[in-house]
């Protein structure tokens, strides 16, 4: 009874032990019974939770007595309880010895708990582990090929070093039982010991045995040695361990037809990594796939579907089978969707991509994709995107009328992605778009909130598809102003107002309200507001000059914001150099928006093809972006198609099938952004004079308009998500068009300028100061430096003996620091120091040892010994020693790195009184490994683009300023990592003073 | 493949974990709680969790989470599938799976699922397979083995894993010789106010529960086999023989087994024998509704509608129902706004309905949501779907 009490204890405390101790505590005193754990004995007496027992005095103890009992019942029985320990979490580690010695067993019950018992807890005893392997062996020849097999079985998950060279012999051996189902164990045997010691595997040449074995006259085998190939060519990409030729895949074929669905899976997934030579060999294999897409297992269904996707590109479209082929594969993949939530959820991942590469497989399918009220969330957000994916001419008032039911639902989630798709649709399908954007308004009228303003987002989209087409409903649009509290929402109806300024008579005046809190308005909003101001302005210049001074300079006066201050600048400086051109460049006609915005780019939709059914398909990313491991995974491409003369669209496949093939134009690649932007904002200073300065702020805010600001600006924007950030994008692009060509060179002129700059000269080393004072130190003296040369840090001391006595057995330690610095040998002083005596020492450092962050960050402590005592002192080393060779950033990468980096990271600082010009300059800084990757000049200042890497792995970007004739230099850093910027900041002070 | 497996309650406490690699800590877990906590429905976790290192691919089945930890790229439907297989192994073996049975088993479950999967790779799925190697539970067994010493766990090589026929045991003797087949229709449809169906669709499953000695080889027919749009069989149906004569044709796995399920699409038109009214209003300012519901067969060809039981989910406003059935009980559960009615056999003479009122939390404004009624019905010897089986010879 008393045990029994224990059972309860022990099985609901499973999650931390710490209650164990108290119950075993309270235990020794009294035995309560209370009426719930005498009902849980009987309960569990015929039951396995027996073995969750403990006693009162150690468990272990009293286990490691059962174990050594004589009788096998009772060996078992605590064999068992053991294991129960085990499966829970408990430490029984310290009975190793006692549960290998119930290895030698003939009960097969006993000797597989004990083999359990050995794969959990070998590792941690490995010189205890040598103990089985005799039996191990032993059991490798036993006449039962269920023993040979386990035994074999168990060996290989033993990952212990000594044991493997054990186990190659009696592997060998099983690797040609004559039993296939030890052949097959073997055959995943031969993956597992690869995965402990790839090398020795190689060695022994088990990878040219498991390659005969796809040659097995037993299907199973054949799927287990493709299953473990493929698993060991996982790690090793480039070699060409699955070599497959039509023979292989012909056994393969043969084998698909006989083994497990498991087996099927493997062996599937291994077909589609081959390339047919022809059409024909292609129809075959698909031929021969087919029948998989009836199976149970819709792992199998959807390998196979993979397979034929691949196979199906070489097929020529004229092919009567071609067309068979389609209507075979719709039907299996509905099937998948009646399956449980977690299946349908995985398969819906892959039907999204195979409706972008192939939409006439399903485009009759669209009702099973219509959700249900009890999918859950992930299932249905997946249905949605689908949904508009096949939406077409035909299908759209259906598809409509449920989105509108889904918009009345409950989940906010699913609500708004439902109003959104409306919209979607609207833009997708033209001869919706009238009833879509009906269907809006009345959702607007519900007046739920969170409704209304997903609403209007995706009415601005409609607008950018099809202006001057739906303006009627502005006025409705407006009565809902004040509702809207969510920045997206406020800034499409912000860039609504202002596109449509002069139909609105108000739109001074909404304007003016939103004007009213700019500064608690996030940042969207803001830009937005800017921008829709200058439009008003532009379209009704009389009523509303104030308005747009009070924006301007709120924009660039007030705001800290460098995106919204630089944008501010530009509107300011069109608007008074050239309203006309103002007028051309704000108000100039906007590249329309199209659905293809959230297509997968084509070529990565082709590698996700080859990878239906993995990970990859369902994260929609390539395997090589995130599956940890793959040593340069191989991109996989879809093989082309066997009609070379044939264009992949024909036009049967309609002009769904277009959409996925066109790559999406809508958004210019970044790079041609850059030259664009770059010519722009060239032009002005070379074709007009100086600006009108209206104030001095404006002077001072014309430089920064023209420095750095601007890229990040227009980068960012475009840069961000494509379909929504399209409005505020589309003043800029239109900027090259309504511009004459470069004037100057434009971006790759302006580069290799800043390539050329500067020869290397000598790495800045401040000079050296006193570390330790003689006092401080029982007459030992350091004085000393930090320097980099050809590449290797080196603190570089001068031990001056003050004393009166010889020191000797010098040596030197550092604390932990903030870049890990160490010293990379012992301190090298050689002879004694004489009194009087000083002697020159430098000391190599790596940056390999421990870090903790230190105040200030550049702090350094040391400690130094010698014959006398161990003296401590600190000493701070300039950050520029970190910077590295190879600091020098690719320009896009470094316009993207700048662009990339938040503008909170910035830091700004002001170099007084140094007397270089910037060539010089940037000279002096790349010898301290302080890149300049671009330079421009505006206006008589010269900006430094400029780039620097830590030991660490840490990089900074930096700006520096230089006007001619101005002592003082201004420098922008920016860096991940903002707490280096004030210590770089110093070194660049110091670098250019000296 | 699969590096290891944790089980999880429905309280989030790990109870079971089994690693087939190496061991991984249960910390990789934190990330599954994060994405729990998230969920406001259990049944909302995302089946794929990213972690920094590992993936974790869970199925909730019967309020257990079984979380698989993976590595490298696996098929995740490939994970699922095998969870799934888990599950229903043990629910062969332990009648129920819960967390009770596991924990009262674990010995089992641990060998169980070390047969199962080999360094992550699948070994023996098969339940028949499984239960040569390691015998099930009973309470008659487990008194033998307590007096004679003997195991659980089988001492022959099971012969059925390497066979042709993989899925059926040798040897297979019984005096009484059966086989039964049950065919089960699940109907999706969507009925609009007036009650045209909009949608509807049949998923059916045709499981079996074959009982006869030796290595019988059966056929089954049917007479319209046209009708079923999409069929997956198990492994022992000759798919060849299917394709061309639309027969199926298979040696049966010995015991119960789901022989194929299959699918009828809605371009076939789908007659739902019973038709529901009803008329559920709410009252702007009131806190009252009205409730009223009636059922009626339609299409049965004669046959009676059995079993009925009708569930809905009302708004979340409703604080309780005072309905009055016709006939059968009915219960509102008033924490999960579950209203369920038992209503057994419709009489077409007399019709059932359920009419009252519902009490509305105080000065809540009226409930958007509509409520979906859901129906479970028996009719015995009927297919909605038309599909009459032909023939069957042994």
């Amino acid at each position: 009874m008393k045990a029994d009490v224990d059972v309860f204890a022990n099985v609901t405390q499973s999650k931390d032990g710490s209650k164990n101790r108290v119950w075993e505590g309270t235990k020794a005193i009294t035995a309560p019974c209370s009426p719930v754990t005498e009902n849980r004995q009987f309960g569990s007496k015929m039951t396995d939770s027996k073995y969750f027992t403990t006693t009162k005095k150690g468990e272990i103890f009293e286990l490691k007595a059962e174990l050594n009992s004589d009788k096998k019942e009772k060996k078992k029985e605590a064999v068992k309880k053991v294991i129960a320990s085990m499966t829970v979490g408990k430490d029984v580690s310290a009975l190793f010895p006692d549960v290998v010695n119930c290895m030698q067993t003939d009960n097969l019950e006993l000797k597989k708990l004990v083999y359990l018992y050995l794969m959990n807890y070998a590792k941690s005893q490995p010189d205890m582990a040598i103990m089985a392997v005799n039996t191990f062996v032993k059991d490798c020849e036993d006449p039962n090929p269920l023993i040979r097999a386990l035994a074999v079985r168990t060996m290989g998950c033993i990952r212990v070093d000594k044991i493997t060279e054990y186990l190659c012999e009696p592997l060998r051996k099983c690797l040609k039982d004559e039993d296939p189902y030890v052949r097959k164990t073997a055959a995943v045997c031969v993956a597992k010991l690869h995965d402990i010691n790839a090398q020795l595997v190689e060695d022994q040449g088990f990878l040219d045995t498991l390659k005969d074995l796809i040659s097995d006259s037993n299907p199973m085998v054949v799927a287990n040695a493709v299953a473990a190939l493929s698993e060991i060519a996982e790690s090793h990409p480039n070699s060409n361990l699955l070599d497959l030729n039509p023979q292989t895949i012909n056994k393969l074929l043969t084998a698909l037809n006989e083994c497990t669905e498991w087996g099927q899976i493997f062996i599937l997934d291994c077909l589609a990594n081959y390339t047919p030579r022809d059409d024909r060999e292609s129809q075959s294999i698909c031929e021969r796939v087919t029948p998989r897409l009836s199976h149970a297992n819709s792992a199998v269904v959807l390998s196979a579907v993979k397979v034929l996707m691949k196979f199906m590109e070489m097929l020529p479209k004229d092919l009567d089978y071609y067309g068979t082929l389609l209507k075979k594969l719709a039907p299996p993949l509905v099937t998948l969707l009646s399956a449980e939530p977690e299946l349908q959820y995985v398969a819906l991942r892959n039907i999204n991509l195979i409706v972008q590469r192939r939409p006439e497989i399903l485009k009759h399918e669209m009702k099973v994709f219509f959700v249900k009220y009890n999918d859950p969330i992930y299932v249905k957000l997946e249905k949605l995107d689908i949904m508009i994916r096949l939406a077409s001419q035909a299908n759209i008032a259906q598809v409509l009328a449920e989105l509108k039911e889904y918009a009345t639902e409950v989940d906010v989630d699913f609500v708004r992605k439902a109003v959104r798709a409306i919209g979607r649709c609207a833009i997708k399908v033209e001869q919706s778009a009238e009833r879509c954007v009906s269907t809006l308004l009345d959702l607007i009228q519900t007046k739920v909130n969170y409704v209304v303003q997903e609403a209007i987002v995706v009415i601005k989209d409609i607008f950018r598809k099809y202006p001057n087409k739906y303006e009627s409903v502005i006025a409705t649009l407006c009565e809902n102003l004040d509702s809207l509290d969510e920045p997206e929402a406020r800034a499409a109806m912000i860039w609504i107002v202002g596109e449509y300024a002069e139909r609105i008579d108000n739109a001074d005046e909404l304007l003016e309200s939103f004007l009213e809190g700019f500064h608690d308005e996030s940042t969207q909003v803001q830009l937005q507001l800017l921008t829709a101001i200058v439009k008003l302005f532009l379209k009704k210049p009389t009523e509303t000059q104030e308005l747009v001074q009070q924006v301007l300079s709120l924009a660039t006066q007030d705001s800290d914001n460098p995106d919204l201050r630089d944008r501010g600048y530009i509107y300011w400086r069109l608007l008074s150099t050239d309203p006309v051109a103002a007028k051309e460049v704000v108000l100039a006609e906007k590249p329309l928006i199209s659905e293809e915005t959230d297509l997968i780019e084509p070529t990565l939709l082709e590698e996700l093809i080859c990878h239906i059914g993995t990970l990859a398909s369902v994260y929609h990313k390539p395997p090589s972006a995130f599956v940890e491991g793959s040593r340069g995974v191989q991109h996989k491409r879809l093989p082309g198609s066997a009609g070379s003369g044939e264009s992949a669209d024909s036009p049967d496949t309609g002009s769904a099938a277009g959409v996925s093939e066109a790559p999406p134009a809508v958004i210019p690649s970044q790079g041609d952004l850059l030259g664009d932007l770059l010519n722009l904002d060239l032009t002005p200073p070379t074709t007009s004079g100086p600006p009108p300065a209206p104030s001095s702020g404006m002077q001072m805010g014309a430089m920064d308009l023209l420095g750095g600001g601007l890229d990040s600006l227009l980068g960012g924007d475009l840069g961000g998500s494509p379909a929504m950030g399209a409005g505020f994008g589309a003043p800029p692009t239109a900027m090259p068009a309504s511009f004459p060509p470069p004037v100057s060179g434009g971006l790759d002129d302006l580069f290799d300028l800043g390539g050329s700059v500067g020869m290397p000269m000598g790495a800045y080393s401040p000079p050296k100061s006193i570390w330790l004072p003689a006092m401080k130190a029982k007459g030992l003296e350091i004085s000393g430096t930090f320097a980099r040369r050809a590449g290797v840090i080196q603190m570089e001391m001068t031990l001056t003996n003050k004393a009166m006595s010889i020191m000797t057995d010098f040596a030197i330690q550092f604390n932990r620091n903030s870049f890990g610095l160490a010293p990379a040998g012992p301190l090298q002083v050689l002879t004694p120091v004489g009194p009087n005596q000083s002697i020159e020492v430098a000391l190599p450092l790596s940056t390999v040892g421990p870090v903790m962050k230190m105040e200030p960050l550049t702090n350094l402590q040391v400690a130094v010994k010698n014959n006398i005592d161990v003296f401590y002192f600190s000493s701070q080393y300039p950050i520029s020693m970190l910077f590295v060779e190879d600091g020098k950033m690719e320009r896009q990468v470094f316009l993207a790195t700048w662009k990339d980096i938040p503008n909170d990271n910035e830091a700004q600082f002001q170099i007084k009184d140094c007397h270089l010009n910037s060539d010089a300059a940037s000279s002096k800084l790349q010898g301290s490994n302080v890149f300049t990757i671009a330079k421009r000049t505006v206006e008589g200042q010269d900006m430094l683009y400029q780039s620097m890497k830590l030991t660490n792995g840490i990089w900074v970007l930096a700006e520096l300023r230089v006007q001619a004739g101005n002592p003082n230099y201004t420098v922008s850093l920016k860096c991940r990592a903002p707490e280096v910027s004030q210590c770089v900041f110093q070194s660049y002070e110091a670098m250019l003073k000296n | 493949m699969i590096h290891s497996l944790f089980l999880v309650n429905a309280s989030g406490d790990i109870f079971l974990e089994k690693h087939w690699k190496s061991v991984v800590s249960r910390s990789v877990c934190d990330y599954f709680f994060e994405a729990q906590e998230r969920a406001t429905e259990p049944e909302n976790v995302p089946p794929v969790i990213p972690t920094p290192h590992h993936y974790l691919i869970s199925v909730l089945r019967h309020r257990i989470y079984f979380v698989a930890v993976i590595q490298s790229e696996v098929p995740p439907l490939f994970v699922i599938e095998f969870l799934h297989r888990v599950v229903d192994t043990f629910q062969d073996y332990f009648g129920v799976c819960t967390e009770a049975a596991i924990k009262d088993n674990v010995v089992v479950v641990y060998e169980l699922l070390e047969e199962m999967l080999d360094n992550g790779f699948p070994l023996a799925t098969e339940s028949n397979i499984l239960k040569e190697l390691i015998k099930p539970p009973t309470i008659l067994r487990t008194m033998v083995n307590t007096i004679t010493g003997s195991t659980n766990v089988g001492e022959q090589l099971p012969t059925g894993q390497l066979s042709v026929v993989p899925w059926r045991r040798t040897g297979v003797k019984y005096t009484n010789n059966e086989a039964y087949f049950d065919v089960v229709e699940e109907i999706d449809a969507i009925i609009d106010k007036s009650g045209s169906t909009i949608t509807a669709e049949i998923q059916g499953v045709i499981d079996a529960c074959v009982k006869l000695t030796g290595m019988p080889d059966l056929t089954l027919s049917f007479m319209n086999p046209r009708l079923l749009d999409d069929v997956s069989f198990h492994p022992c149906v000759r798919f060849k023989r299917w394709e061309a004569e639309r027969i199926l044709s298979f040696i049966p796995p010995d015991g119960n087994f789901r022989l194929l399920s299959y699918h009828v699409s809605s371009q076939n038109l789908v007659a739902i024998p019973v038709y529901v009214k009803h008329n559920i209003t709410f009252r702007e300012g009131s806190s009252q509704g009205r409730f009223d519901l009636t059922l009626g067969p339609k299409q049965t060809m004669g046959k009676a509608v059995e079993s009925v039981l009708v569930s809905s989910q009302l708004p979340r406003g409703v604080l309780n129902a005072n309905l009055n059935p016709s006939q059968g009980t009915y219960t509102f559960d008033p924490v999960t706004k579950m209203l369920s009615w038992d209503v057994g056999k419709i009489n077409p003479q007399k019709l059932p309905s359920l009419k009252g009122t519902m009490s509305l939390q105080a000065g809540a404004s009226k409930p958007d949501e509509n409520p979906s009624i859901n129906i479970q019905f028996k009719i015995q010897q009927m297919a909605i779907s038309g599909c009459t089986q032909a023939g069957q010879t042994l």
